[in-house]
């Protein structure tokens, strides 16, 4: 039992590592803002999933001790990963972009990082 | 009264498995504690989120984080090709507009989430009237062709479960 949790972690923890590295090696390699921010955001969820299941899969099989923390770390990692996707692409369509190069919604309205606040509406 | 009380219910009880998950050992002390916590924090951040989510079919919401996890590997992979093999010149980035027709906030909210967890699409803004969604793509050679999977994929399950 201990030798099949073993070699499961082992490769859970290689696949995590090298998904890491690809995450890291993409931040290097992509050309633009935009398509480095695909990288880390992404290979980091299944990068640190793996390990979270590895985790997960070790305390059991080797001293008995259930914890369920790794659940929580994948919650709160799925929770807070959109957010700051969103807020470094805001923060680029700001910096890097004109709206003209983006398209845009339908008529008479525009993206909501660009259009200015009306403090008359609810 | 109930609903004076408890202003989302939902989220009152996801406050009080956290919590009971986070101590990590079960106690009657901290099964209180924890609906204390799941009572209080619900009323005090109420005035910052006043409408009540309706769900019309929660019982569909494991189904979808079943596809929405198979979804994360299986693409996780085609991200990992690109950045290892496609050539720079090769990578055709693209900006994608999807017309929403879900009009819950918190439906909203759950479609970009998922977009952007989903690896080579990401969730940029949301326009001023809350009717579209721009999302940047990695890889795009037929943007069209993503714009209709993601709203027969996932917009198609959400509003199933939302509205």
């Amino acid at each position: 039992m201990e030798m099949i949790g073993e070699i499961i972690v082992s490769a859970l923890l290689v696949v995590g590592g090298f998904f890491g590295l690809v995450g890291s090696y993409g931040l290097v390699k992509l050309p633009d803002q935009m398509t480095r921010l695909h990288a880390p955001t992404k290979s980091a969820t299944l990068g640190v999933g793996a390990v979270l299941i590895a985790s997960l899969i070790w305390f059991p099989t080797q001293n008995g001790d259930v914890t369920w923390h790794e659940l929580l770390i994948t919650l709160f990692l799925f929770l807070t990963a959109p957010v700051t996707g969103n807020v470094i692409a805001k923060a680029n369509m700001h910096m890097n972009w004109r709206p003209e190069n983006i398209p845009g919604p339908a008529e008479d309205t525009s993206w909501s990082t660009y259009a200015h606040p009306q403090h008359d509406r609810k | 009264m109930i609903r004076r009380l408890l202003p989302h219910p939902y989220l009152s009880l996801v406050l009080i498995v956290v919590w009971m998950l986070l101590v990590n050992r079960w106690a009657v002390g901290s099964l209180v504690f924890a609906m204390m916590l799941g009572i209080v924090i619900p009323l005090m951040t109420a005035p910052y989120w006043p409408d009540t989510a309706r769900l019309r079919a929660p019982g569909k919401i494991p189904a979808y984080l079943g596809l929405v996890l198979y979804d994360i590997v299986k693409a996780n992979w085609d991200v990992a090709m690109i950045v290892l093999f496609k050539p720079r010149r090769a990578l055709q980035p693209a900006w994608i507009v999807i017309p929403l027709e879900l009009r819950q906030p918190e439906a909203i909210t759950a479609l970009a989430s998922t977009i952007t967890l989903t690896p080579g699409t990401l969730t940029c803004d949301l326009s001023e009237d809350g009717r579209a969604l721009l999302v940047h793509c990695l890889h795009a050679p037929d943007p069209q062709s993503v714009v209709a999977e993601i709203k027969s994929r996932y917009e198609g399950r959400l509003k199933e479960i939302f509205e």
